[in-house]
């Protein structure tokens, strides 16, 4: 069935077992901490993602909301993939992440960049769903930059 | 099982409308279609139904044959066309029983209609001279209820903010029934407006309105009811109803989309002020000023959806001659045989009544913990189109406790068969999801 395409094992291993799940205060007092909460209007999906940082790495990306498997799953990959980061390379993953569910069906991800993100390569082909995906890293992206990482909102061309 | 079913050779099996569903699929193309390898079981009506060859006929023949501006040219094709457009006004007309043709007012949809009335009030308000059922201000409420669509909201929030008025909900029952327990403190001496679905789009309830319309009347008020779930799938008679205004629109009821009803009484149209300014709905223009035409022209500005109309019209044709007692009676058997099946899969919650009574064919379930969007989405892998999310109607969900839902909803082509298709592919979301 075409279905295994967008739920594949990965996918639905992490939204059994959300890696990471729960807003946590920062570890270190001294970090900066950013916080967004993103809908999606459509579904009523909602997330929360909280970004602690000071300003180099990323020390936390924690997390909660409610939603379907594609958009719990998405932010639990989002926390594996970009928790100690460094800042640069977090926002690489994340251009390359948002390429990707962008594309149609059309990119190939790189797995050393994306990580279990490339499981996600089946829901671009599926544009109803691409918004799902997507909310916990655009809820990310509006919290690092709160936590003065970062810039704008990336546009979305789905 | 329950079955309401009356079985051959039954006095009483005579006295229920029947007709033949098989012979209706046979007039909707798309139903021939496959989807994802499987036929197409479409269980998405209350969002908008399919259309018969019939309705796609007229629509295509419109444009063919008497595609011409109306109400203003003197030649053949002119008067062609506007005789087709106010044909199918009287037809809609007598559809809902009107006692007027001049009470229909073609808009672009139900979400149009109500924002007509709405405004309407909003211009009264302003105005001095305009008649006070329709002035609001500070003080005055509007009631609505927590099972409205959002286009049976926003546009009243919309005005308590303009005028001031407040905005008051009838609260909804555990079953999902309208909570009427405190209807006299909600509508009373400061109520301008009860603007009430009148079937739910969300939970499928159908809201008995004669104590509401009782009230209303007793403090003076005005009723509007939302019927754009009711009037494609029951006989709606507005004398019977008594209600002041009612909204529908046409895609939901075989017709195309783009054209919606304001049905209103005759007087109190009269006494709206106009709400959008341009052709068709003057009497006279000049640099000094302008005076408006009589309803339902007056909220009709600009060229009309005409081969809409006229398709509506085809639409209310196909309904009549199927007869809405026979699709109320259809869709009544299936909701009863629907509410059993769905009832029985493990983990399955229905909102809204679980029983075929004061209810229409829309069934909004959860599935365990699974996410609608998850349901639709491997239910759609086996051809079975449901709808999942909100359903536009968010303080429904707000109220039990929800995101969204999974919505299965019937017209009259649907099948007991279909149903089977539902349960079996839920059968699979449990697999993938277990």
């Amino acid at each position: 069935m075409q279905l295994e395409s967008l739920y594949q094992e990965i996918i639905l291993d992490h939204y059994k077992h959300p890696h990471g799940r729960g807003l946590r205060a920062a570890a270190d007092p001294a970090d900066r901490v950013g916080e967004a909460h993103h809908v999606n209007p459509t579904c009523g999906d909602e997330i929360t993602v909280r970004v602690a940082t000071d300003g180099g790495t990323l020390h936390d990306v924690s997390y909660d909301g409610m939603g379907c498997s594609i958009s719990q799953a998405s932010a639990s990959v989002l926390h594996e993939l970009l928790t100690g980061r460094d800042a640069m390379e977090a926002f690489e993953v994340h251009e390359a992440f948002v390429a990707l569910l962008s594309g149609r069906g059309q990119v190939t991800p790189d797995e050393d960049v994306l990580g279990d993100g490339v499981a996600f390569e089946g829901v671009a082909r599926y544009p109803a769903r691409v918004k799902c995906a997507l909310l916990p890293w655009m809820a990310f992206k509006d919290a690092a930059a709160r936590a003065g990482v970062g810039a704008s909102p990336t546009e979305v061309k789905a | 099982m329950t079955t309401i079913a009356i079985p051959p050779g039954m006095p009483q099996h005579d006295d229920v409308p029947r007709y033949d569903v098989a012979a209706v699929r046979a007039d909707f193309p798309i139903l021939d279609r496959e989807v994802n390898g499987h036929p197409l079981v479409y269980l998405d009506s209350a969002n908008t139904s399919h259309k018969p060859r019939q309705v796609l006929d007229a629509l295509a023949g419109h444009y063919a044959q008497h595609n011409a501006n109306v109400s203003r040219s003197v030649h053949t094709l002119g008067t062609e066309a506007t005789e087709a457009y106010e044909g199918a006004r009287a037809k809609v007309a007598a559809f809902v029983n009107a006692p007027s043709v001049d009470e229909v007012v073609f808009t672009k949809n139900s979400t149009e209609a109500i924002n007509i009335v709405a405004y309407a009030f909003s211009n009264a308000s302003l105005r001095s001279d305009a008649d006070p059922r329709l002035q609001l201000g500070p003080g005055d409420e509007i009631v609505i209820s927590e099972m409205e669509h959002h286009s049976n909201i926003v546009p009243w929030q919309l005005l308590a903010e303009r005028t001031g008025a407040t905005l008051r909900w009838f609260p909804v029952t555990d079953n999902g029934r309208l909570d009427e327990s405190g209807l006299t403190d909600l509508v009373n001496e400061r109520t301008k407006i009860v603007s009430l679905v009148h079937m739910s789009n969300i939970l499928g309830t159908v809201n008995a309105t004669a104590r509401i319309t009782a009230r209303v009347r007793e403090v003076g008020a005005l009723l509007l009811l939302d019927c754009s779930q009711s009037v494609p799938h029951m006989p709606i008679d507005v004398v019977d109803l008594g209600a002041d205004f009612i909204v529908f629109t046409g895609h939901k009821m075989c017709g195309p989309t783009g054209i919606g009803v304001l049905w209103g009484r005759s007087e109190l149209l009269a006494a709206m002020p106009p709400v959008f300014g341009g052709g068709s709905m003057i009497e006279t223009v000049s640099m000094g000023g302008s005076t408006y035409a009589a309803p339902p022209a007056r909220f009709e500005a600009g060229t009309p959806p005409i081969a809409e109309a006229v398709a509506l019209g085809a639409a209310v044709d196909y309904l009549t001659g199927i007869g809405m007692r026979a699709i109320q009676w259809h869709e009544k058997q299936l909701t009863a045989y629907a509410l059993d099946v769905l009832g029985a899969v493990p983990g399955l919650r229905i909102f809204g009544p679980k029983v075929p009574v004061g209810r229409g064919g829309t069934i909004s379930f959860a599935l365990g913990d699974v996410h609608p969007h998850d349901v639709g989405q491997v239910l759609d892998a086996l051809g079975v189109q449901v709808r999942v999310g909100h359903h536009c109607a968010r303080p429904v969900c707000t109220r039990f406790g929800v995101p969204a839902t999974t919505r299965a909803s019937f017209y009259l082509y649907t099948t007991t068969e279909e149903i089977d298709a539902l349960v079996a592919g839920l059968e699979q979301v449990r697999k993938v999801f277990a």
